[in-house]
């Protein structure tokens, strides 16, 4: 609320414009073809669980590469209260923040032990978590069948809210609010509120212990920061983030399998933060909006001239995708280490306002 | 007892692949303190060359062994040029930044690597051929085959000389130095590029041969298994002490061991009908010798990541590694 | 004679197969100037590191205010009122010194996520009080107009008065400052003794490592002398210069 006090009059017209913008873009995508709204609601998820990430690694300066597994949790508690797999069907505002709590319990009782070990080899710990979680979802199918092994969870259900289900259309006003549009106001919604939280934590005494830990993690102790607790801290928060979206990716997948939680989606989250600049929340949206789309731009760039050119897919855009993704971490941390849009402390006329 | 003895022979044979990949691990860490995360993926392209060159001379009427040997060659040098270009164009310029530059560097080359081996040799495995005539020998119950043989003698082999080579040359001694300390070592005149540069490329050569021999010992190559096996060797490496020659080859057996054990009896191990408290509550599950296992052998790769974690949480400086001093 | 505020018995402390503290024991009284001297290598960073729970120590105890002191770990040391300087100076260098501040104040505050997240009234205004304070100790300190500079861009002798700044607002009843004159000039030492003998008439009790034995001898109400991880002298500075065990300690064995 102080954000928009300390702004002029030109920034709020910038703002009200891209607010409009944003509104109107479902159905301005609708118009192409609904798979692009759909396309947008990924990105949106992406958005949502880079900035969980930029927590741990941007705020907190902790380097986890199994991040995917709050992601997992919560995607796959939702699925199990929400789908025939049980025969449960709990509302959605019922389950997401359940999902939440049981992937901040999972970041807290990874955390615990291991937040101590030292960089390399935290992110060597968290990566094996996020491959014994991936493991175990795959292979409890029996003896009791919690999560279906490999054929995953089918059948969950869409968002309900009274009469309005978010799998159905409807027209209101002359307008067709399909399934997907209605989840991107969702969505948008989501983010919006994600994006406070993340700007309020970063100004925050919280935050500031955050950044003094990644800093000089030996001053901050000396100056009264309990380390391991505010490092607990942020790695739960940031494992809360990754079940939401977790849960509302089961929702509009309607379907989770282990194969959407593999290590490379750990590690495609982990360039968006880098890429867009670590501890910059603009520059973590930037960075995860431009990766989001980028297999769709490729698709439609790459495609065709690879067609023209050699008659045939040679290279197919998924494989791209990751290649670039690679090259994206290995390019930033040679050239831009700090981000394309890196943090930038001591410049936040933003919140000059705050008494 | 005989399964006892057969998975301890299968133990010592992926234990001794383990040890040899984790050895790249465990010579770049030592003198720079950097995870090669691409290294799985090396060893990965090692196992894919040859694998390429074995298929290609397949039906040419050569000698089996001269066959295979020629893969082995193929592999060797692509695997050293690669480690070499690793660390002069992505470590090298990232030697005096902060800590997690790096480290995310690696994870990006490997990343780069396993999908540039994706389009070179694509999505499905490349099978080794039927060149070989594996024999089988009958050891106290137990079965040895001849590639199992072959790859335990061959990985004992460079590990004894990678140690004469650490431990008795002129080199060796520079390597050692550089990785007690860069700076006194530079003093006394060791080039500390040279030295890194060297143990990537030594690394990479040997992973080669731990790539042919893991793809010759199930029978195909994927562009996948570089990460599998990278995080596996990697755990050995920390459970040996990183650092330490002689810990990586210890962690390799080792892990080889746990693994195949662990595999081998965890599923009698949990299962419940076996457990007589448990038996009673299942009732029919486990009538005629029904089963309720919790744990079955699939969960195989869960017990390298397990050892990982309980290793760097429980005695982070290994089996053989020394205490870290505390006057930081 | 005023009350003791630390105590210290019996610190032992090795390294591999240095004994690098001795037995060392001494007290401290509250609202003086106490300093820690001797040859390099003698153990005094050792002591302070072992005093402010940077290092585990091998023997010993430490009683703080009366009650015993947790040396395990280093926020509960500085939780208990013990902050410190150190000897390389420890900023935040991507913050502003408005905000390194700022930090200090973290183990006296309490706003936590939920507060920070909904902003109740309780936390706006803590970080209002937050802010205020660090304004203060700026001014205190003398470099209130590089607020909102980084840390990093700050002089050397700026940085070494934010890191005290940063200490005090801890709140602490002992500052542990240590080597703060290491390269400074005199003009510097002199702002810097004027500071500390500041601190001293507003009820601070100092502990003070320092080389500069000028200063220490004419700022120092008590003086300790370590030497080899032993404490060979605790005493008022006249005393102590005319110590034969220290002036050996400095100067070698007189062959007279």
């Amino acid at each position: 609320m102080n954000m928009l006090k300390g702004m002029g009059p030109r920034e709020r017209l910038g703002l009200l414009m891209i607010a409009a913008a944003l509104i109107a873009l479902p159905f301005m995508l609708a118009s192409v073809g609904t798979a692009w709204v759909r396309i947008t609601n990924f990105a949106v998820l992406f958005v949502l669980l880079s900035l969980g990430l930029n927590i741990v690694v941007g705020f907190a300066g902790l380097l986890d590469l199994g991040y995917v597994a709050f992601y997992a949790v919560g995607a796959y508690v939702y699925a199990l209260l929400a789908s025939p797999h049980f025969g449960l069907h709990l509302p959605f505002w019922a389950i997401l923040p359940i999902g939440a709590a049981v992937a901040c319990l999972a970041g807290v009782i990874l955390g615990a032990p291991t937040l101590r070990l030292r960089g390399d080899y935290l992110a060597i710990v968290t990566l094996g978590f996020g491959e014994i979680v991936r493991i175990f979802m795959n292979n409890l199918s029996a003896p009791v069948n919690l999560t279906n092994g490999p054929k995953g969870i089918t059948r969950i259900d869409s968002f309900q809210i009274g009469p309005l289900n978010f799998a159905a259309s409807d027209t209101v006003a002359g307008l067709v609010f399909s399934g997907p549009i209605k989840y991107y106001y969702f969505l948008l919604l989501v983010l919006l509120v994600v994006i406070v939280i993340n700007r309020r934590l970063q100004d925050s005494r919280i935050g500031r212990a955050w950044v003094a830990i990644r800093e000089d993690e030996v001053a901050a102790k000396a100056v009264g920061i309990n380390t391991r607790n505010i490092k607990l801290l942020a790695f739960a928060m940031g494992a809360s983030f990754g079940g939401i979206a977790g849960g509302m990716f089961a929702a509009l997948q309607t379907f989770v399998s282990p194969e959407s939680f593999v290590l490379n989606e750990s590690i495609m989250i982990l360039a968006m933060v880098v890429l867009g600049g670590m501890g910059n929340i603009w520059g973590v949206i930037a960075g995860a909006v431009l990766l989001s789309f980028m297999p769709e731009l490729l698709r439609y760039t790459v495609e065709p001239v690879q067609l023209a050119l050699f008659g045939k897919l040679l290279v197919d855009p998924e494989v791209l995708r990751m290649l670039v993704f690679g090259l994206a971490l290995v390019l930033t941390m040679r050239f831009r280490p700090a981000g394309l849009w890196p943090e930038t402390r001591h410049r936040r006329e933003m919140t000059e306002g705050r008494t | 007892m005989e399964i006892l003895l057969q998975q301890i022979i299968n133990g010592l044979t992926t234990g001794s692949v383990y040890a040899v990949v984790a050895l790249g691990y465990t010579m770049v860490y030592g003198v720079i303190q950097l995870i090669n995360f691409a290294h799985g993926e090396v060893v990965m392209i090692g196992a894919m060359v040859a694998f390429s060159v074995i298929t290609s001379l397949a039906g040419s009427g050569l000698p089996p062994l001269v066959i295979v040997l020629a893969g082995v060659i193929a592999a060797i040098p692509s695997c050293m040029v690669l480690g070499y270009l690793l660390e002069r164009a992505a470590y090298r310029p990232l030697r005096h930044a902060p800590r997690l530059a790096p480290l995310i560097t690696a994870i990006g080359m490997s990343i780069i690597l396993q999908h540039l081996a994706l389009l070179a040799w694509g999505r499905n495995p490349l099978a080794f051929p039927q060149i070989i005539d594996n024999r089988v020998f009958a050891i106290g119950g137990a079965a040895i085959s001849s590639v199992q043989i072959t790859i335990i003698l061959l990985s004992l082999t460079m590990m004894a000389g990678l140690s004469w080579f650490v431990f008795r040359t002129r080199f060796g001694i520079a390597i050692r130095a550089t990785a007690e300390n860069v700076h006194v070592a530079g003093l006394m005149g060791v080039n500390a590029d040279r030295v890194i540069a060297a143990t990537f490329v030594i690394g990479a050569g040997l992973g080669a041969v731990a790539g042919v021999m893991y793809g010759s010992y199930y029978g195909i190559a994927h562009y996948t298994m570089g990460f599998t096996l990278g995080l596996k060797a990697f755990s050995a490496a920390v459970l040996g002490g990183i650092g330490n020659v002689a810990g990586a080859m210890l962690g390799g057996i080792l892990l080889g061991l746990v693994e195949a054990l662990g595999t081998g009896y965890i599923g009698e191990f949990t299962d419940l009908c076996g457990w007589p408290a448990a038996n009673a509550w299942l009732g029919e599950q486990c009538a005629d010798g029904g089963n309720f296992v919790l744990f079955g052998s699939n969960y195989q790769d869960v017990f390298a990541f397990l050892m990982l974690i309980m290793v760097l949480v429980f005695r982070p400086s290994g089996l053989l590694g020394e205490r870290v001093s505390e006057r930081a | 004679m005023s009350e003791v505020l630390l105590e210290a018995r019996g610190i032992a402390k090795r390294f591999g197969g240095v004994q690098a503290l001795k037995d060392v024991s001494l007290t401290i009284r509250s609202g003086e100037i106490y300093g820690l001297i001797g040859p390099n290598g003698a153990g005094k960073t050792t002591l302070f590191n072992v005093f402010t729970g940077l290092y585990p120590r091998d023997g010993g105890a430490v009683l703080f205010g009366g009650a015993a002191l947790d040396l395990d770990s280093p926020h509960a040391v500085a939780a208990a009122g013990i902050a410190r300087t150190f000897q390389n100076i420890r900023l935040f260098g991507n913050m502003t010194a408005l905000e390194n501040v700022m930090v200090g104040r973290h183990v006296r505050t309490r706003a936590g996520v939920f507060g920070a997240i909904l902003r109740t009234a309780a936390e706006r205004a803590e970080e209002g009080a937050i802010r205020r304070r660090a304004d203060e100790l700026l001014h205190y300190v003398g470099i209130a107009d590089r607020a909102d500079d980084l840390a990093r861009h700050l002089s050397y002798g700026d940085q070494r008065r934010l890191e005290i700044a940063r200490a005090l607002a801890t709140d602490p009843k002992l500052l542990a400052l240590d080597e703060p004159a290491a390269g400074m000039n005199a003009t510097e030492t002199t702002a810097l003794r004027g500071l500390i003998e500041g601190l001293r008439r507003d009820g601070l009790t100092v502990l003070l490592i320092e080389h500069d034995v000028k200063l220490v001898m004419g700022l120092c109400d008590r003086v300790a002398v370590l030497d080899y991880g032993e404490k060979i002298a605790e005493d008022v500075p006249p005393a102590v210069r005319a110590n034969p065990k220290v002036i050996e300690a400095y100067l070698g064995k007189s062959t007279a």
